[in-house]
């Protein structure tokens, strides 16, 4: 934390020629940044803590796939499941859900609504602290030998059975649970009331709407999780048997409350990165975006719809097979706005001036990725390939293609294509062409091997696996290398161009919207003078 | 008492105090809704044992001290009543009437949660507490599924009387800041927004009186 700090802080004393009075200058010490109520300092303690959290659950996926290096397994059972589940709470709940909305979406969106600051930027600042307090119940889970119930928490599994340390794991869960709450609540109220004069709904940025979308559903959806997360504690403390099939409870309740809150929870993760991309593309295709209403309906749709398909997640269980065609045509229905924006983001390439600029090549993968993810989505959602597929490999790609190669890939991007905003440096645009592209390929050498397991059979959170699967297995874990040094290179660069990158322009990319109207970077409340609202 | 003629002035991030307002108010709204899940989450669970158990649900209901509460759901309204002058008042800033109507509604909720422990100390003597060793001697119909109706039931009035908790705290803290006056708009727009919690409660509590005691009567 400090380091980065004392490190924008050192380069910005030295370095002249550019906009003196800007945020980063307002303080300087630690107190200033822990103590700030600036929604940009405020994305800045997001990105740190969320990078130390993604490098937390890429340590977690590093023992995962070295495990799987060998048939019998190189760990031992409980380690692997400790693993896998580590994994799983660290890149769900402290990474991709806090990634693009609290950092991204932090800086950018009073900016980008032309506003002076968040609704609410003490209730910021708190949500960053129930971030941490979260997250430092995790670390205390680490310390104490870890949980081993999955980022799920299925019971009776982790009601009755695990002695790990699930309530203190919950309990982490819980609390970084009410964080997104409060920044849902403070985005969605920076966006009805705080635009600026003459910011009409439809001249909103997309990815503005796309925020919108997303802080709609962790509004709605997590207090879900919070309760059942509430009931499992109570569970295990006193147990209340709402879970219990020894009182009368029922277990598969749970997987309802839970995908309930998490399959909503899927399009928080993947909405950003919607709105990241439909801020890039048209930007470095030099065009006006193809469809601006289509792309922002879509989004809303996305979050209404995204609450009726929850029950797909439980094809095999005791969940009535009528309950689960309905569900399988709402997950159908689901993908047609996903697909909406895909043609949409198509045609806006289509007769552009396309230049490849780092942040373009990581928005064109993001769209390939998130395509395959989405269309494997479609597999699934039937219902007899979702008998053969459920719980297998296939799963597991097709949710990182969705997760990893689109959220993170647009995560990436929207760092790179803002970074000059935000710092007022650029990065080295040789070096992150060249990490997006190993990104990509790293990418796929990782999963693609995992749709070919999952399709063979192999089943996921297994330690050990027959022979037969190691050759793809070796090649998965290889490619986890190469998607590893397509995460470390611009950890390096970013933080390498902080002191040395060149001094950014106020709008490096000639892009439409009120954040490259104002100064790299902006000054303390945004705006030096009232930014021109554009009619068209 | 507002002797100078203060004006009452947005924070910075605000360009009027209308705006403010409005971004207040409306932030409330979104809280309240995550409330409605919350507690709509435990009355769905509910709704599902109650259909997998009906006999089981309604006797165990019919153990409940209902008249007992129903004292309590006018002293409650009553509460909900005053708050609404607290409300009425600090509109018109009038101080003495504030501070009076604040202390009738913290009174309100005090005694609610006095009858409440009463009542809660009924359903020990009564052996009605399924999660406290000892704590459980009910002899009516399938004693094993009826434990699931009062664990509901202690979790839904108790996440009620935790948030009566945390209401009577800021209504206290209300009532401090009002006796000292030294922001009185501060005041007013905090007393809105705490009003806005206590009518909440007093609405979740009429649905929990009527589907926890009321509906197998």
């Amino acid at each position: 934390m400090s380091t980065i700090a004392d490190s924008i802080t050192d380069t910005l004393k030295e370095s002249a020629g550019y906009s003196q009075d800007n945020y980063l200058r307002a303080g300087y010490g630690l107190r200033s940044w822990l103590l700030t109520v600036d929604h940009k300092r405020i994305a800045w303690l997001y990105l740190v803590s969320i990078t130390g959290f993604f490098i937390i659950g890429a340590i977690a996926a590093a023992l995962v796939r070295y495990d799987l290096l060998a048939p019998q397994g190189l760990l031992d059972a409980s380690t692997y499941n400790r693993a896998f589940s580590l994994h799983g709470i660290a890149m769900v709940w402290f990474y991709l859900i806090p990634s693009i909305p609290a950092t991204l979406g932090n800086f950018l969106l009073p900016i980008m609504i032309g506003a002076r600051e968040v609704a609410f930027p003490r209730l910021n600042l708190f949500s960053w602290y129930l971030y941490t307090c979260g997250g430092i119940f995790v670390i205390l889970t680490v310390i104490l030998g870890g949980v081993d119930v999955g980022w799920t928490f299925y019971t009776p599994l982790s009601t009755l059975f695990s002695n790990s340390a699930v309530i203190v794991a919950a309990t982490g869960v819980f609390i970084v649970g009410f964080s997104s709450i409060l920044t849902g609540i403070n985005f969605m109220v920076t966006i009805h009331k705080m635009r600026a004069p003459g910011m009409t709904w439809f001249k909103l940025p997309l990815f503005v709407w796309a925020m919108y979308a997303t802080n709609l559903v962790m509004v709605l959806a997590t207090p879900v999780l919070s309760l059942v997360l509430l009931l499992i504690a109570l569970e295990r403390l006193i147990g209340i048997g709402v879970f219990d099939p020894k009182l009368g409870g029922d277990p598969v309740l749970y997987q309802h409350l839970f995908w309930f809150y998490s399959h909503p929870a899927v399009y928080i993760m993947v909405l950003p990165g919607m709105g990241v991309a439909s801020e890039i593309i048209p930007a470095f295709a030099h065009k006006k975006v193809f469809g601006y209403k289509f792309i922002a309906f879509s989004a809303l749709a996305i979050a209404f719809f995204g609450f009726l398909v929850w029950g797909h997640h439980l094809f095999v269980t005791t969940q009535s097979v009528y309950a689960s065609m309905l569900f399988s045509v709402m997950s159908f229905i689901v993908a047609v706005p996903s697909a909406i924006k895909v043609f949409n983001w198509t045609a806006t390439l289509y007769k552009g001036s396309i230049t490849y600029d780092a942040p373009m090549i990581y928005a064109l993968s993001f769209v390939g990725l998130f395509t395959i993810g989405g269309l494997t989505g479609l597999f699934l959602a039937t219902l007899s390939a979702d008998i053969v597929l459920h719980a297998t490999y296939f799963v597991i790609a097709h949710f990182h293609y969705i997760m990893v190669g689109g959220t993170v890939s647009a995560f990436l991007g929207g760092l790179h294509f803002w970074w000059p905003k935000m710092t007022g440096r650029m990065y080295p645009e040789i070096w992150a062409r060249f990490a997006a592209l190993v990104l990509f390929i790293g990418f796929n050498l990782t999963f693609f091997p995992q749709f070919l397991l999952g399709l063979a059979g192999m089943p996921r959170r297994y330690f050990s696996y027959p022979p037969d699967f190691q050759s793809l297995n070796v090649l998965s874990s290889a490619g986890a290398v190469v998607l590893g040094v397509g995460y470390l290179l611009p950890l390096a660069y970013l933080l390498w161009s902080l002191r040395y990158g060149k001094h950014a322009t106020d709008n490096p990319w000639e892009a439409e919207g009120l954040e490259w109207q104002t100064t790299s970077p902006p000054p303390v409340h945004n705006f030096h003078q009232l930014p021109v609202i554009k009619e068209t | 008492m507002p002797t100078t003629a203060a004006v009452e002035t947005p924070y910075e991030q605000f360009a009027t105090i209308e705006q403010q307002h409005e971004a207040a108010r409306l932030g409330m709204w979104f809280f309240l809704a995550t409330e409605v899940l919350i507690f709509g989450g435990i009355f769905t669970d509910f709704t599902v044992y109650h259909m997998l158990y009906p006999k089981v649900f309604a006797e165990a209901s019919r153990h409940l001290a209902w008249q007992l509460e129903a004292y309590n759901t006018v002293i409650l309204l009553t509460g909900g009543a005053t708050m609404a002058f607290v409300d009425y008042y600090a509109e018109r800033q009038k101080r003495a009437a504030i501070l009076w109507f604040l202390a009738a509604t913290i009174l309100s909720g005090i005694a609610f949660l006095t009858l409440k422990g009463i009542e809660y100390h009924g359903d020990y003597t009564d052996g009605k507490v399924p999660f406290i060793p000892g704590g459980y001697s009910y002899a009516g119909l399938d004693p094993q599924h009826a434990k699931l109706f009062f664990n509901f039931y202690f979790l839904l009035t108790g996440l009620h009387a935790f948030h009566m908790l945390i209401a009577i705290a800021l209504l206290v803290l209300l009532w401090v800041r009002t006796w000292r006056w030294r922001q009185p708009f501060a005041v007013k727009r905090m007393i809105i927004i705490v009003g806005m919690f206590w009518a909440f409660i007093d609405v979740v509590w009429l649905f929990i009186y009527n589907t926890l005691y009321l509906i197998n009567r």
